[in-house]
């Protein structure tokens, strides 16, 4: 249990895909300039996350790891992973039009995103069990909804702030992300 | 060699499995989306304002389309040419929406109003209304930073030398943008019939409204004493006109009335526009 828990607090706070490893910033700062946008964002990265992983990790400990086609991993997982979300899109379109209205416009971004793509590839890379690539891939998405809110409630707040001219829009959202990364620098000991 | 097919044998394995699942269900997801709403999206202005209550144009296409409720005549910047069109393509009764226009109730120019305090902050109302109301002695009055000037999709507003966004009737579509977006919500839509309208929102009482600005509407009551209709009304020191009573009138007794000059003939107003 300890163990899970650990692997979890890890993946959303001292690991966090964003903030320490650089990973999905095209979406970080593209949907950040509202609250209910990230939001929404941060819900279907988490659970687009969690199945895709559960659909890698069966596919590389049953069809790629036998064959020892392991160096195919990247490129299985891309397909894999877009083709999975293209389903789920026609899926929720069809079967839950609310959820759909919610955030079936950001699924289709989050086809490619490298976040959506790093957590397999992490998850077989260190050998977890499936139970335990569920759980990674839930604190990153977490992780990813919590940055990417946290952002979001920061830049609302920038809208009435007198920022000066050359580092309004996207200048002042990297200062404020490098900022924000510090912070959670700051939990690297954690662990 | 095996390596080689056993690669092939995946990849082609992968992509053909997804490709058929994929198939399969985009038919049986299939969602049927009526060619109309498309139609009826190319009729409509897109300025996306949002007037109809809609989410933009799309969606007030699509509503317009599979609801029967929705009537064809919520565009209110596409007037009645457009209202027209939507219902001869959805089939449903034209009836125009009634063409509106923006109108700010305040005077309080530069020179006519007292100011409280030397405002230095980001030159954005709903910002300077957060310190103590606004920089203005009046705290109902026109902040004059121009959010509604910004918030216009059509160009209609601009923001006038005496300190007062100015409205240009003949552009502005009345979509209601600026309404909603001004922090003392003291723009209101207005049609284009009504011959009277008091230009304050001050309910200040008298002697400190008129201290505060020299056109303030100081609810002294002579207008509505003074109409013979009985369309005007003091609410809480400050005098309302009922716009539905005050369009049948030909005679406005109370303009002469006001001592201020707050109450105010609508003039240089374009003609209403035929109804489709």
């Amino acid at each position: 249990m300890a163990e899970y828990l650990t692997l979890f607090i890890g993946a959303v706070v001292v690991n966090n895909f964003v903030l320490t490893k650089f990973l999905g910033l095209c979406i970080f700062f593209g949907i950040s300039k509202n609250l209910s946008a990230s939001v929404g964002m941060g819900m279907a990265v988490t659970s687009v996350m969690t199945m895709s992983s559960i659909l890698a990790w069966i596919m590389y400990f049953f069809v790629l790891q036998p064959l020892g086609l392991t160096f195919l991993t990247t490129i299985v997982f891309v397909v894999l992973t877009a083709s999975f979300v293209q389903l789920l899109e026609l899926i929720i379109k069809k079967q839950a039009p609310a959820l759909y209205n919610m955030w079936g416009i950001y699924l289709l971004l989050i086809a490619t995103n490298c976040i959506v793509l790093a957590v397999p590839l992490l998850n077989v890379e260190n050998s977890y069990s499936l139970m335990k690539s569920i759980v990674f891939a839930i604190g990153s998405g977490l992780g990813f909804a919590l940055a990417i809110i946290l952002m979001a409630s920061l830049r609302e707040k920038l809208v009435y702030a007198d920022v000066p001219k050359p580092l309004q829009g996207i200048g002042i959202a990297f200062i404020l992300a490098g900022m924000l990364s510090l912070a959670f620098l700051g939990f690297s000991g954690m662990l | 060699m095996n390596t080689a097919i056993d690669i092939i044998l995946v990849l082609v394995g992968v992509g053909a499995f997804f490709g058929l699942v994929l198939a399969l269900a985009d038919k049986k997801f299939a969602m049927e989306v009526n060619p109309l709403i498309n139609e009826v999206e190319e009729v409509l202005p897109k300025g996306q304002c949002g007037a109809c209550g809609f989410a933009g144009c799309a969606k007030y296409a699509e509503a317009v389309v599979e609801n029967d409720e929705v009537p064809p005549n919520l565009c209110v910047p596409g007037k009645a040419a457009v209202a027209a069109k939507v219902a001869e393509l959805t089939g449903k009764k034209a009836e125009a929406a009634e063409p509106k226009y923006a109108h700010l109730k305040c005077r309080g120019t530069k020179t006519a109003a007292a100011m409280a305090a030397n405002y230095q902050g980001v030159p954005d109302c709903a910002a300077a209304k957060l310190i103590q109301g606004g920089p203005k002695g009046c705290k109902f009055g026109c902040i004059g930073f121009g959010n509604c000037v910004r918030a216009c999709p059509f160009g209609a507003l601009s923001m006038g030398e005496d300190g007062l966004p100015i409205v240009d009737k003949d552009i502005c579509t009345g979509c209601g943008k600026c309404v909603s977006t001004c922090p003392q919500a003291i723009l209101t839509l207005q049609t284009f019939d009504a011959p009277v309208q008091v230009e304050c929102s001050s309910h200040d009482k008298g002697p400190a409204a008129r201290k505060l600005c020299k056109n303030a509407c100081i609810g002294c009551g002579l207008c509505m004493r003074s109409c013979t209709h009985g369309a005007i009304k003091l609410e809480n020191n400050l005098a309302v006109v009922d716009q539905s009573i005050c369009k049948t009138c030909d005679d406005p007794t109370c303009l002469a009335k006001c001592p201020t000059k707050a109450i105010e003939a609508m003039t240089g107003v374009k003609k209403t526009q035929q109804t489709a």
